[in-house]
């Protein structure tokens, strides 16, 4: 009897343990109780969005490849991915993908494992390049008794992106001045290609419609009419509007709002740690990112501020210059952030704000962390802000071409961002060691002549 | 080496023969031979490419219409174009894209990419018996990765003067004395048996 009140408790604690977790799995809603450890410092966000990764419960490890190359393929098309997969399916290359199998994303970047993810959500040992290139002193003399390590950490080469770093681009920029005190930023377009397209006229306050007007206090229509979307002619409905002609207001515009004129910058944003939760490609619906929920430091009084447009654009001013440091500065507390004010990059951009430099001669946050760019859009080569800060960080050598080498030598430019306390310094000083590469490229093309 | 090679050709003829056979009890398809496969596929990789070569490479660049400009690093100039060896391995890329029904690759004992040069035994085997015996080519079987391959190896051979002048003056280059005609590395195609 005894026995059988066992099995009977047993059978009805299983059952009910199963139906919890077959109801929480299966209905829509939260699913922690099934995380099995904290996901990376890039995708921690989103880790209650399971389906953006497992986007189906069968095909295992080809379904979550499916997911990496849905958010990562286009980027690492565009970079020239050194280790693409086809190089790892071509059989020629089996006895190394048995010890690394190169073909799948997960191999080295292990998600739900945040306590062995260092730097670019890497999971396996930094010596990783041995396992295939551990002659590499055979061919490269120069790199015999160098530790497999320091191939990656010392700002020679990375894995996918290596733009700024293959020899021939080495040898090509080889010479330059340290720093050209008079390099510019683009002058972005979009404004010029709106006035081309729409030809608006400019807007004031007396032109708004007396059902804008009741909406808004005198300093929100003050703030308007020197923005730069009165001089493009977009009155408050233009953006409050909820479906067109309806009488609908939104008093907060969002996202949707906004990508309507700014679709490239809205596309960068959802795609950038800022923006990644309000991506409109997510299974589930997130609540906008706060720094209160991030993992790096942030000022206290701004734990509770909520990511969006508005977060670094002030509504309605839309000044474009507190977007550029200001609103970095105003949430992030790291000593980068914080070493910037006194920095010689800190030092050009409080001449801006003084009115003593043109805004393209100063270096905010943004110049270097959302760098202006040629891009095509509709076969056009237009000039765009990147709105994903994240972007040209992974890893941090991307910034060379995107902005270091604007104003500095490709030399020092290597320098610096391989140098850990300058980096912390906001670049106060000189990088303490100098990187080879460029040497070594020189040599070899010398050897050769 | 020439001797395995026979005697795998006539594995293929007499695997071919049987499988002729085996069709005409109307059973099974009648396959056709691995080398026939392959030798057809390389037909058209080598048009492909000796026409890139000469109806496109050669007229631009100095030589040409300065607009397009071939060159190795070609993704990083806005008016570039791959070299006909890039474009070959772009083909390839492409191919493993689309099917796993078989793979190929250009390899050479004198690669100005080391990742290039023959690494299983049979490409090393095969790179070498192409280059000792002009105008002939490799066919044998491996194993890779627990799976059986039927492994075929053609000449590659300069075309035209770039080929020979690119690969003479690259900085990589092991070996700086190609002519036009000659055997500069070997076409690797690879079909899971």
């Amino acid at each position: 009897m005894m026995k059988k009140t066992i099995w009977l408790v047993w059978g009805l604690l299983s059952l009910a343990l199963a139906s919890y977790y077959g109801y929480q799995l299966l209905m829509p809603g939260d699913k922690s109780e099934f995380l099995i450890g904290d996901a990376s410092h890039g995708h921690f966000q989103i880790e209650l969005d399971c389906e953006s990764c497992h986007t189906s419960p069968f095909g295992g490890q080809e379904v979550l490849q499916d997911a990496c190359v849905n958010c990562h393929g286009a980027e690492l098309e565009a970079v020239n991915d050194s280790h693409p997969k086809n190089k790892f399916t071509d059989p020629r290359n089996a006895d190394r993908v048995e010890i690394l199998d190169a073909r799948y994303c997960v191999t080295c970047h292990v998600e739900h494992q945040e306590e062995r993810t260092h730097e670019m959500g890497v999971t396996v040992p930094e010596d990783f390049c041995f396992r295939c290139h551990q002659d590499i002193g055979s061919d490269r003399p120069s790199h015999e008794g160098l530790t497999f390590d320091t191939c990656a950490s010392a700002g020679c080469h990375n894995y996918h992106d290596n733009l700024a770093l293959y020899e021939a681009f080495l040898v090509k920029h080889a010479e330059g001045a340290e720093t050209d005190l008079m390099a510019t930023m683009l002058e972005r377009t979009f404004a010029t290609e709106y006035q081309e397209k729409h030809k608006p006229e400019s807007l004031t306050i007396a032109d708004l419609n007396p059902a804008d007007l009741k909406q808004a206090s005198a300093d929100v229509l003050q703030h308007w009419q020197d923005s730069g979307h009165a001089e493009a002619g977009v009155t408050c409905s233009g953006c409050h509007q909820g479906e067109q002609n309806s009488e609908s207001w939104i008093a907060q515009p969002g996202l949707a709002q906004c990508s309507e004129c700014h679709t490239s910058e809205v596309q960068d944003f959802v795609a950038s740690r800022h923006g990644m939760r309000l991506n409109p490609d997510m299974a589930m619906k997130m609540s906008p990112m706060s720094p209160g929920m991030g993992r790096l430091e942030f000022k206290p009084d701004a734990l509770s501020s909520v990511q969006g447009c508005a977060a670094c654009h002030q509504p309605h001013q839309y000044q474009t210059q507190p977007a550029m440091a200001e609103a970095c500065v105003g949430c992030h507390d790291d000593e980068h952030t914080n070493n910037f004010a006194q920095s010689p990059h800190g030092q050009l951009w409080q001449k801006v704000k003084e009115g003593a430099l043109p805004e393209e001669r100063g270096v905010a946050c943004s110049t270097c962390h959302m760098p202006r760019e040629h891009v095509q859009i509709n076969g056009k080569d237009v000039v765009r802000v990147q709105h994903n800060p994240n972007h040209n960080l992974r890893p941090n050598e991307k910034m060379i071409r995107s902005s270091c080498m604007n104003c500095h030598s490709l030399a020092f430019s290597i320098d610096a961002l391989a140098d850990p306390d300058l980096i912390r310094s906001n670049f106060s000083g000189k990088p303490a060691k100098h990187i080879e590469s460029i040497d070594m490229a020189l040599s070899r093309v010398k050897e050769k002549n | 080496m020439k001797k395995t090679n026979t005697i795998l050709k006539s594995m293929a003829v007499a695997s071919v023969a049987g499988m002729a056979l085996v069709g005409c009890g109307g059973e099974e398809k009648a396959g056709i031979a691995p080398e026939v496969y392959t030798d057809s596929l390389f037909a058209v990789m080598k048009a492909d490419r000796t026409n890139y070569t000469k109806l496109i490479v050669k007229r631009l660049g100095p030589s040409g219409a300065a607009s397009i400009k071939p060159a190795e690093h070609w993704k990083d100039l806005e008016n570039g174009a791959p070299l006909p060896a890039q474009m070959f391995r772009a083909g390839a890329e492409e191919v493993g894209r689309l099917t796993d029904k078989f793979t190929y690759s250009l390899q050479s004992t004198w690669p100005i990419n080391k990742q290039n040069a023959p690494r299983t035994e049979m490409e090393k085997a095969g790179l070498k018996y192409i280059e000792e015996n002009p105008g002939q080519n490799f066919y044998g079987t491996e194993e890779l990765g627990g799976q059986k391959y039927f492994t075929a190896v053609y000449p590659d051979v300069a075309v035209a003067e770039p080929c020979v002048t690119c690969h003479n003056d690259h900085k990589d280059s092991p070996r700086t004395d190609f002519k036009i005609g000659e055997v500069m590395g070997g076409v690797v195609i690879r079909v899971p048996m």
